[in-house]
């Protein structure tokens, strides 16, 4: 694994050049907590494509296999009393902020103890015990919503931030540019980090923005910009670490491209490869797998041997098994459920 | 009791719920310093400040984007759009965001929010600045829309809009905001989704809303002078429509014409006559008749506009017909 660490140069939007191991890496227990989060993210999706195939999860449904050094990474570097908001490739990021696995099987499988009662199901988790904001479905349509939270964080004068998952595709929407010219003009605590994957659904990036260093968009608005190696967990916590400090003590928001893969079809229905990207591509950057990078670098850092890796990935199968069985076993919301949660009865 | 117009009465209702809870803030263009692009928050930015009473770029999507933000993590904003036909850029933010968040998060996240503004044509503003949008939004489960005709309404409604927790769009007219009415100085507050019989009477009935209650009411009193004395049951909030007292009317009168502003084809007024076809069959004398706009993209020309736009004589008339007096 170490030999495939650098990777292959990456076109048009090529990451900064990774030489060696990171260097902040040398917390064993910190890389250990990093690996667990990403390597449970890895082996719940795996199980979400079994249970797909055999109709357990319906709908639309988009995985996050390649990217979890990008959701562990950031949310590793949350308070409880952050903000999460993200789209619907969501399950990553769910599960890294804390939501258990339980109630995001359940919610794909659109039972009663899923995290929105099963009436979210895959693109639209929600969860109020970790200010996880959801899933949101139109593209574009949540970054507004994210500095409408920064804007109500300053409003009460608190030192929360909220960070805004996107993918590349976002950025030629009108909602991203109207959010993000209200964030850099009233300084509103947001970290918008774009999930930069490559491509929204066939469409690669060079065919859809005018420019490719689309970090470079936060110029028009007067704020901070950065971009990163999205395989490598180390360098997603540097610099979303700078960009959650800036909003935090400053009220600064940030633009941040987060370079990254996904190593799957765009949902269940989307070949893997062979239409809009070819095997090839696909297999040079399935040699920068964020875990395998990670475990190479504690592995030669003498921080986890072969025989705890297996180990960490038994336990986290088997935590996994027991997320289907419980959702397996959880109801289905009751038909009175059908009518409840369109209006609440109260006022203030 | 004081006399005073929509556009005070709706200042008031801002002002006291600003007063009254800090989690309140209005934003909108030209809110603050202009005092309102109709002047309804006039001295508001004065009172209370810049961060409750905030300016925004020409940015509908954007500004909506931020109050259904803000209202997830329980600030309760008032949006106002400078008037409706604008709010469409910002439509997916009512829709797909405020109207479904409570729904699609299994019941987490409820959405405080107030969508504001003069909804409707005023006078020869012609195509894209004279729509009346309440059909559109009465459409989707998980709002509320609520159209005020009188400053006593207004005022009532407003406030508690601003309490309710849920989304509320809140739909005022361009020519209602001069118009006056009393307005009591102790507070009140109407409960939503509560029509009001504006007249009374026994021969045939109107259901309305919004600007076209005081159509309806005009209406009423000219037919009055003739002997036709008929109910004008304003129903102020058209989703959720207030069925019980439109039912209990058409049973009196037997008789019955529905007066909306807007366009006919799947209109609120479609709505109404079905739920009166179902509940009121056995009752009614005649077909129930309809008055709305023209369907055609409102004119600019004097002529055509005001051969457009329902008004008192096409009300009139419609009564007649169900009355078979024509
Ligand atoms: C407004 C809107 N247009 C189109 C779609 C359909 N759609 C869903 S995902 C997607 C591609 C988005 O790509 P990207 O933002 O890069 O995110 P990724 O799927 O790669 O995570 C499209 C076109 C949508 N959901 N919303």
């Amino acid at each position: 694994m170490a030999k495939t660490k650098k990777g292959e140069p990456r076109p048009a939007n090529a990451a900064a050049p990774q030489n060696g191991a990171p260097a902040d890496g040398d917390d064993a227990a910190l890389n250990r907590e990093l690996l667990r989060s990403m390597l449970l993210q890895r082996r719940f999706e795996e199980r979400c494509a079994e249970a797909y195939a055999i109709g357990k999860i319906g709908g639309f449904c988009h995985l996050y296999i390649g990217q979890e050094a990008v959701s562990t990474g950031s949310l590793s570097l949350l308070r409880d009393d952050d903000y999460v908001i993200t789209t619907y490739r969501d399950h990553g990021q769910a599960l890294a902020r804390g939501i258990t696995p339980r109630a995001v099987m359940a919610e794909l499988f659109g039972r009663i103890d899923g995290c929105a009662r099963g009436k979210g199901g895959s693109m639209h988790m929600f969860d109020r015990n970790t200010n996880f904001l959801g899933g949101h479905g139109i593209v574009g349509g949540h970054v507004p919503i994210a500095a409408g939270v920064g804007f109500a964080i300053k409003y009460r004068g608190g030192d929360q931030v909220i960070i805004c998952f996107m993918g590349e595709s976002v950025v030629n929407t009108g909602a991203f540019h109207e959010a993000l010219n209200m964030a850099g003009l009233w300084k509103l605590p947001c970290v918008f980090l774009i999930e930069n994957n490559r491509y929204g659904m066939g469409t690669a990036l060079e065919r859809a923005s005018a420019i490719h260093d689309i970090h470079e968009r936060g110029a028009a608005y007067n704020m901070h910009r950065d971009f990163c190696d999205g395989q490598d967990v180390f360098a997603v916590r540097k610099t979303v670490g700078e960009a959650i400090d800036r909003a935090r003590r400053e009220q600064q928001p940030t633009l941040i491209d987060v370079r990254t893969y996904r190593f799957m079809g765009h949902s269940m229905s989307d070949a893997v490869s062979g239409t809009y990207r070819s095997k090839a591509e696909l297999d040079e950057y399935l040699k920068r797998d964020p875990i395998a990078l990670l475990r190479a670098h504690m592995q030669d850092a003498g921080q986890i041997t072969d025989d705890e890796v297996h180990a960490l990935d038994e336990e986290i199968k088997g935590i996994v098994q027991d997320s289907w069985d419980f959702a397996d076993a959880s109801p289905e919301p009751p038909l009175e459920a059908l009518y409840e949660d369109v209006y609440v009865d109260t006022t203030s | 009791m004081p006399v005073i117009t929509y556009r005070d009465a709706l200042n008031q209702a801002l002002r006291e719920e600003l007063q009254r809870d800090d989690r309140v803030f209005l934003m909108g263009e030209e809110v603050a310093v202009y005092n309102g692009a109709y002047k309804v928050s006039k001295g508001l930015l004065q009172e209370f400040g810049e961060m409750r009473v905030v300016d925004t770029p020409i940015t509908e999507l954007g500004f909506a984007g931020v109050g259904v933000g803000a209202a997830m993590v329980g600030l309760r904003p008032v949006i106002e759009f400078m008037t409706w036909n604008f709010a469409l850029l910002a439509i997916d933010q009512v829709v797909n965001a405020a109207a479904k968040m409570l729904y699609m998060s299994g019941g987490q996240y409820p959405m405080p929010i107030v969508f504001r503004g003069p909804n409707g044509a005023a006078l020869q503003l012609s195509a894209q600045h004279s729509t009346a949008w309440e059909s559109w939004l009465a459409h989707i489960p998980g709002l509320k829309v609520v159209a005020p005709g009188t400053p006593y309404d207004a005022k009532g409604l407003l406030k508690a809009a601003i309490r309710d927790d849920n989304p509320v769009c809140f739909l005022e007219g361009e020519m209602l905001y001069n118009t006056k009415g009393e307005v009591p100085e102790e507070e009140y507050v109407i409960p939503l989704g509560k029509a009001d019989l504006k007249r009374e009477g026994d021969h045939a009935t109107i259901v309305t809303w919004g600007k076209m209650a005081l159509v309806a009411v005009q209406a009423a009193d000219q037919l009055a002078k003739e002997g036709i004395r008929v109910d004008v049951v304003d129903l102020r909030t058209v989703r959720p429509v207030d069925t019980e007292a439109v039912y209990a009317s058409v049973r009196k009168t037997n008789r019955c014409v529905v007066l909306e502003e807007g366009w006919e084809h799947s209109g609120v007024g479609a709505q109404v006559v079905d739920y009166v076809q179902r509940e009121c069959f056995d009752h009614l004398d005649a077909p129930v008749l309809r008055v709305h706009q023209a369907d055609v993209p409102m004119p600019y020309a004097k002529q055509l506009e005001k051969a457009a736009k329902p008004d008192v004589p096409k009300t009139i008339a419609a009564i007649k017909r169900v009355m078979y007096l024509d």
